[in-house]
């Protein structure tokens, strides 16, 4: 079982905040695969990959990074602080 | 040197005093919520990520303290609903030299606009929007890579 965070529009166009789930996805990309596979409203929040970052375990890193025993991922868009 | 993330307003006079005691240089650098171009923002809400913010901001920090001589380093970061012409972070540097105090002040400021995870809401009386990363941001840090 990982979490899975969303922020943003992400959060708001799947509809929650975090999430546990049960995956063989090896890589970030895999991940995003099976979720956009679920329900349209998945699909809709990863249907533009350039607008969506990722952190796994908190450290920022590509779409095509490897999950591993990562136990907390998190999906968001490029971000806007200062 | 110290990193916090609140949601609570800060003193900037009450920050700096006893900043970088000795030092030669101190910089420091506000934020402000900016009304939009329409000039109706009711309110910016900041989002972040709890478990990550602190430790991407001390990376940041960290970063900075191997590129310039800093004697000392200050991130205050807000998040929550703030009204325009609040504070929504500020940065300060302490060093022998002008030159380090800014340039880290810059580096500091360009690095958290676009990898410190934060998110901003604009909420006008005409609807909500999500404020877009610019490529501008992302162009900024291409200068100290």
């Amino acid at each position: 079982m990982i979490d899975v965070l969303y922020f943003a529009w992400v959060r708001e166009r799947i509809g929650l905040p975090r999430e546990q789930i049960e995956t063989k996805a090896a890589t970030v990309a895999d991940l995003i695969s099976e979720l956009s596979g679920r329900e349209d409203r998945y699909a809709l929040a990863f249907s533009d990959l350039k607008a969506i970052c990722v952190a796994v375990d908190q450290t920022l890193v590509s779409l095509d990074a490897p999950i591993g025993n990562a136990r907390e991922v998190a999906f968001f868009p490029p971000m806007t602080g200062g | 040197m110290a990193v916090r993330v609140q949601e609570q307003d800060f003193d900037l006079a009450a920050e700096i005093t006893g900043f970088g005691a000795g030092a030669g240089a101190v910089v420091t650098f506000t934020g402000i919520v900016r009304n939009n171009a329409s000039g109706n923002l009711c309110e910016m809400v900041i989002e972040h990520y709890p478990a990550m913010t602190k430790t991407a901001l001390e990376g940041i920090e960290a970063e900075a303290r191997t590129r310039w001589a800093l004697s000392d380093c200050l991130i205050v970061h807000r998040y929550g609903r703030l009204k325009p012409d609040q504070q929504i972070m500020m940065v300060a540097t302490a060093s022998a030299h002008r030159r380090d105090a800014f340039e880290a002040a810059e580096f500091l400021m360009d690095y958290l606009k676009s990898r410190a995870p934060f998110w901003k809401k604009e909420i006008t009386a005409q609807g909500d929007s999500w404020v877009d990363s610019k490529t501008a941001d992302e162009d900024a840090l291409k200068r100290w890579q």
